[in-house]
């Protein structure tokens, strides 16, 4: 049965998430060199087409289809988008048309692979990523997306809780982060001198763009306009304002002055960590785990930077990290109370939570690692990932796009 | 005393400047320019349209030395700078008058 207000804040939200991609391009777009700026851009928006080719014939049936057996992967039935119109789905959203899920969930689809660009920005051949960016979809998102959200997912039987994306979008795009700086190595000059954001309004106009899309990311998940899209909304600002908070207040202590970046670092960690418990709890839950986010995300950039590990911007230590703490944190403050379709934590009485959140993150983590790890592998042997030196020394801009961001 | 002018491959700048810290330079200036030699430009396009772009980025080092200094200067500067391919830029040596710290007013090889 079809509501009307459900299906606008839906498409709304579907709307919301689209402009999180554009946002994520500004976001790492000012923060690398100038003549890195248009090559970044393009890492992230090119994704919008081509990872939504991608779901109308496999992605969308491979997460969402009939399961093909043990909960692992969605059969072809609904490629084409075959039976996907006007009709709810009853198994997913009954109030909706099918239709309107299938195109939000799309933009989940999009974004993910996007926020992997971050970790390798300003080094790496356009046409290798675009062939890694389609395999890992394939390989790595929408068989997790099956698992955690789809019908009959192994996951989701097994009581493994992920609201918006904590597993989902967060932690396999930072296994997948991990595994490409290991392989594809730090930029020339890495270490030997400073790379500086070139132009830090840009990136908080992408911070800006990031946070107001994350309402329909997260409030849109309830798939309804109801209690839950509301509670979640509220976790979600509190999550952001918390993480800007906290890390605003560690760079203060320990390195003398709070500065912009740091606010929009910590707003992102503290959003994507309460991504995954955004449904699920209150709203002093949300500031703890906005807190935590700010807190454990700022220690483990920092310790990045001690290890000299070229995760250019911090897609690791923010997204990784934060989706994995989340999910963890999930399993501590969750209750039936905030939402009773899902389950209740450990705090809420219910210790067995917490290890069901745990062996996700570890399946999740791990199977998103190994297989990313495969895939650039054999790109790397096949194509290469790297640009040569000159090019790198030139710029992705005019070296990959043939563009230069600022005239004369 | 003699100044090197170092016309650079941008990515090469900072193997330049440890070859040359190497050896005892204690300061030198360094800026991105725009320049062209036997190497070709690139191209752009916009909305397909197609630009040939002459000027190729680079990267000037100067350093002003004493004369003694020079020849080494000069060979630690090229084989950092070396690639063997077209493009690999020039360096210039110009005789010095003089020179004055402004801080002091010390002059010639005490000012380097």
């Amino acid at each position: 049965m079809i509501q009307a207000g459900d299906t606008a804040f839906v498409m709304i939200s579907a709307a919301l998430v689209l402009l999180m991609t554009p946002g994520l391009a500004l976001f790492y777009g000012g923060m690398v060199r100038r003549k890195n700026v248009l090559g970044t851009i393009m890492q992230s928006f090119v994704m919008i087409s081509l990872v939504s080719i991608e779901w109308v014939y496999l992605g969308y049936s491979m997460c969402f289809g009939p399961d093909a057996g043990g909960g692992f992967i969605g059969t072809l039935a609904w490629s084409g988008l075959a039976g996907v119109g006007a009709a709810p789905n009853p198994d997913y959203a009954p109030t909706i048309p099918h239709a309107v899920f299938m195109i939000y969930q799309c933009m989940f689809a999009v974004i993910t692979p996007a926020l992997i660009t971050g970790a390798f920005a300003e080094r790496v051949r356009f046409s290798s990523f675009v062939v890694f960016s389609l395999l890992w979809t394939v390989l790595v998102y929408n068989p997790v997306c099956h698992w955690v959200w789809g019908n009959g997912g192994w996951l989701k039987e097994m009581g493994v809780m992920d609201f918006a994306g904590g597993l989902v979008v967060h932690l396999t795009c930072g296994a997948a982060a991990l595994a490409s700086v290991m392989i594809i190595g730090s930029r020339r000059d890495h270490g030997r001198r400073q790379f500086f954001p070139h132009d830090l309004p840009m990136t908080l106009l992408g911070t800006g763009l990031l946070w107001f899309g994350w309402f329909g990311f997260n409030a849109g998940s309830a798939l309804a306009a109801d209690g839950v899209a509301g509670s979640a909304f509220v976790a979600t600002h509190l999550g952001g304002m918390a993480g800007m908070a906290m890390w605003t207040v560690m760079e203060w202590l320990y390195q003398g002055k709070p500065t912009t970046l740091g606010a929009a670092s910590g707003a992102v960690a503290g959003l994507a960590t309460i991504t995954p418990a955004a449904g699920f709890v209150g709203p002093n839950a949300a500031v703890v785990i906005g807190l935590a986010a700010g807190l454990c995300c700022y220690w483990a950039v920092v310790l990045k930077s001690k290890l000299h590990f070229d995760d250019s911007l911090d897609v690791v230590g923010i997204h990784g990290l934060g989706g994995l703490l989340g999910t963890l944190m999930a399993g501590l403050f969750a209750s039936k109370q905030v939402n009773p379709a899902g389950a209740d934590g450990l705090f809420f009485g219910n210790p067995a939570q917490l290890g069901i959140q745990a062996l996700g993150i570890a399946i999740v983590g791990a199977y998103a690692f190994i297989v990313s790890y495969a895939i650039l592998k054999a790109v790397n042997a096949t194509m290469g990932l790297r640009l040569t030196p000159d090019q790198e020394g030139v710029g992705l801009d005019v070296a990959e796009h043939n563009e230069a961001a600022y005239g004369e | 005393m003699k100044k090197i002018e170092i016309i650079t491959r941008p990515y090469k700048t900072e193997d330049v400047k440890q070859a040359l810290t190497a050896i005892g330079v204690k300061g030198m200036t360094a800026g991105e320019v725009k320049g062209f030699g036997r190497q070709r430009g690139h191209k752009e396009i916009y909305r397909g349209a197609e630009y040939q772009v002459d000027f190729v980025p680079k990267v000037k080092i100067e350093v002003v030395v004493s004369d003694e200094m020079a020849p080494k200067v000069v060979k630690a500067a090229r084989e950092a700078a070396l690639t063997g391919e077209v493009g690999d830029g020039k360096i210039f040596i110009i005789p010095v008058d003089d020179v004055v710290r402004i801080r002091t007013g010390e002059t010639g090889d005490d000012a380097i």
